[in-house]
């Protein structure tokens, strides 16, 4: 091959594809316009045959005028290309069958709007200033089973739209019994990519696990798994990229990377450019006849964290500031299985789900008090679970048990193992294997209404056992939901 | 250079020879809409059909294998008018596919093809579940139909424009046929108009339409709201007065409210297939119709 010149090379190839190439252009182009004429001919028998559905509908309908107005439409489609706005300038044959057309205002690209309205009495054994789970990190305001008596919970405001062919928005706004307003999620979605994939920004729930990403008036139990509560602080909302891809298989199989600003439990913003730490997760699911959906996973969350703020009590009873910095690895797995009555979920269902986590954390753990500032280092190998099972009765009535446990292991401390300060320094890091019990019960009078009956007995955290009772309410409005399975 | 230049010759005239095309996967919501893309596509299509007759469609779950088809169709056969709200726009989005949203060429709802009835001039979510576009529950009138037939035909040439030809000739065919069953079926139905009959929910709205059937009274006091007690009390105060002909009673329906009734004001439950599958003999749409029209000919002798 070597030894033939190239221009003779290039002249023999070329000569060997001229006639095909040629050939394949006069064909090509004569496919294409075929493949044109077949599109343009489908377009119109596709309008045509609208024309022709609204004419029959009219003539049975008996109005005339209308009938002739649709015909008056059919005839000008043909020659030339008229809009099929034209349609739908037909006079309306029942006034009501018109108002799904005449859509022609500002409002027609108002957003979808939803509102969520909840609220909840609780009768808690304990005082809940006390509540903390043994062996963990406080994780944030979200934790622990709230207040006494009757409380107004978050009213959730939803509003969703596409933006243009190519992206969604979406922002769900909290507003607290305190008059405070808070950002759950508002992110924007990619709804053009090709080959499966999905990008998503913004602040959006993490799709980790599998409770994670569902918005509280979807959880089955008033609150979160202590799992959840002890390793995220109640859910992580990530501030950054989500990409998502799923592959083109009959069974389900979706993986996912998230990254962000970090500042999110149990990370914090760092002092620098960049993003902070990795969510990487993959769903698989599918079914078991025509019964039965399954969907299983595997999670995995890289964050660090600088100087992260947490109160605890010293030996001495007083209280005194410990900060966290380091990073933190969790591993979550995640399995949910859905029995439904012929595949009807409006009859009866039986929904087990289950998750275990395991984290381990590394780095510096600070301590202050009036007289002490204090460093040293810190370690930790920490997991829980949590199953639970949700059984529909009745088509408006449900009932649900959950077990959940905790293992703090035994936190490595640093001032502790040198001496300088004693274990009960560290009141809330010390071992601790909490656990949980709850029943509930839930009447749905409609899908847009819920009441529900939860007890529970709490051994989270240190002392006796709290006993609480929660009644609640969640009622959704506006836009009809649709919730992921 | 020249290597690559002849390998580059080689996968040319390789690109050019593969087929074009592979069978359109297609993602039917209902059983209905799925046997009408078999009948007007042939093998040419492949078809998935999300939901069976024993389901009440308006509640679906969102399930993972359903995300999955949706990932991999070429086109969703919808039957649209928001009966499938709560669950199709979650698998639409979380399916990462962009040739099946709203909108576009890979997206087709059967209601665009005709006209609703029951369009309500206002809505308000204490009315119970009412649909904002109109009934949605179109299948039921076989001339609807045949409009989506039309509709669907042209949609499957126009996306695989390749088998336009045979889309075409398909759908003359099934249209041939499906008027002649028309004919049939409104023949052997005569005896049916103006019976009076009580039906479960606003479902049976165009078969009523279609056969002049006279419906009297739903079960449930407003759309997807479960009768109360108090509310059956009347029902069978007013109907026992005025007793109707038939209970109508689909087959995803659970039987207990229909058979109450019936006990109570001594009036024949008849169970309808509704949709394709609903029962034995309702294999496809010529057999939804038989099945149908001959359940109601035999029970309202």
């Amino acid at each position: 091959m070597g030894k033939v010149p190239f221009h003779l090379s290039l002249a023999a190839c070329a000569a060997a594809l001229l006639p095909s190439v040629t050939r394949a252009a006069s064909d090509a182009e004569v496919a294409a316009l075929r493949a044109e004429i077949a599109r343009v001919k489908a377009e119109y028998a596709e309008r045509i045959s609208k024309l022709e559905a609204m004419a029959d509908q009219l003539q049975m309908s008996g109005d005339t005028g209308a009938t002739a107005a649709v015909d008056a439409s059919l005839a000008a489609t043909a020659p030339a290309a008229p809009t099929v706005a034209e349609a739908g300038a037909v006079p309306p044959a029942e006034p009501t069958a018109a108002s799904a057309q005449a859509q022609n205002s500002a409002s027609a690209f108002n957003p979808a709007i939803s509102l969520i309205l909840a609220g909840n009495y609780a009768n808690l054994s304990n005082n809940p200033d006390d509540y903390a789970i043994q062996g963990f990190m406080p994780a944030g305001d979200e934790t622990g089973p709230g207040d006494r008596s009757f409380n107004l919970g978050e009213s959730e405001i939803t509003i969703a739209a596409s933006i243009d062919p190519y992206f969604m928005g979406s922002l769900t706004a909290a507003i607290s019994a305190e008059n405070e307003i808070g950002v759950e999620e508002a992110f924007f979605r990619t709804t053009a990519l090709p080959l499966g994939f999905t990008i998503k920004g913004g602040q959006f729930f993490s799709s980790i696990g599998y409770l994670n990403e569902m918005h509280a008036h979807n959880w089955d139990f008033i609150d979160q798994p202590l799992v959840y509560q002890a390793f995220f602080g109640n859910q992580m909302a990530v501030q950054g990229l989500q990409v998502k891809w799923i592959a083109p298989l009959d069974l389900l199989l979706e993986l996912g990377v998230e990254s962000g600003n970090g500042d999110y439990y149990p990370g914090t913003r760092l002092d620098r450019n960049g993003l902070n730490g990795i969510n990487a997760y993959g769903h698989v699911g599918g079914d078991i006849g025509d019964s039965i959906a399954w969907r299983s996973g595997l999670s995995y969350v890289y964050l660090d964290a600088e100087d992260y703020q947490f109160d605890d009590t010293n030996a001495a009873g007083d209280v005194a500031t410990n900060a966290f910095s380091g990073t933190t690895k969790t591993w979550i797995v995640d399995a949910e299985l859905k029995w439904t009555a012929q595949g009807d979920p409006n009859r009866r269902y039986l929904k087990l789900q289950g998750e275990y986590m395991h984290r381990s954390q590394d780095g510096q753990l600070g301590y202050l008090d009036s007289v002490a500032s204090l460093d040293g280092s810190y370690s930790s190998d920490q997991s829980g679970w949590y199953v639970q099972g949700v059984y529909r009765f009745l088509p408006r009535w449900r009932f649900g048990a959950r077990y959940d446990s905790l293992d703090s292991g035994d936190p490595k401390i640093g001032l502790v193992q040198q001496g300088i300060l004693a274990p009960d320094d560290f009141a809330l890091l010390m071992p601790g294997t909490p656990s949980r019990t709850s029943l509930m019960f839930d009447w749905n009078p409609s899908e847009f209404s819920r009441l529900r009956a939860q007890y529970s007995w709490d051994d989270a955290s240190i002392g006796p056992t709290d006993e609480q009772f929660f009644l609640q309410y969640i009622y959704s409005l506006g836009a009809h939901g649709a919730h992921k399975f | 250079m020249i290597r690559t230049l002849i390998q580059a010759c080689a996968l040319l005239l390789l690109g050019a020879t593969l087929p074009a095309h592979a069978e359109l996967k297609v993602l039917a919501t209902t059983a209905d809409w799925g046997s009408l893309t078999k009948e007007l596509g042939g093998d040419k299509v492949n078809v998935y059909v999300a939901t069976n007759a024993l389901q009440d469609v308006h509640q679906v779950d969102a399930k993972p294998s359903l995300v999955a088809r949706a990932r991999t169709a070429d086109l969703v056969v919808a039957n649209g008018g928001d009966l499938e709200i709560g669950w199709l726009p979650v698998l639409v989005q979380e399916s990462g596919n962009a040739k099946i949203k709203p909108g576009s060429p890979g997206y087709f709802e059967a209601t665009s093809a005709v006209r609703l009835l029951d369009v309500p001039t206002a809505v308000d979510r204490s009315m119970g579940d009412i649909h904002p576009l109109g009934n949605p529950h179109i299948q039921l009138d076989p001339h609807n139909v045949a409009a989506v037939a039309k509709a669907l035909s042209a949609r499957l040439a126009s996306i695989d424009a390749a088998n336009a030809q045979y889309y075409q000739a398909r759908a003359a065919d099934f249209l041939g046929r499906w008027q002649q069953a028309i004919t049939r079926w409104e023949a052997q139905a005569a005896p049916l108009k103006g019976m009076t009959v009580v039906a479960i929910h606003t479902d049976q709205r165009y078969l009523c339409h279609w056969l002049g059937l006279n419906q009297v009274a739903t079960i449930e006091p407003k759309p997807g709201v479960p009768p109360s007690a108090g509310y059956l009390l009347e029902l069978v105060t007013r109907l026992s007065a005025n007793k109707p002909k038939l209970i109508l009673r689909n087959a995803y329906n659970d039987a207990k409210a229909a058979d109450s009734l019936s006990q109570k004001i001594g009036v024949p439950v008849v169970v309808l297939p509704f949709s394709v599958g609903g029962t034995p003999e309702a294999k496809d749409l010529f057999g939804l119709f038989d099945d149908t029209i001959n359940r109601l000919l035999a029970a309202g002798k």
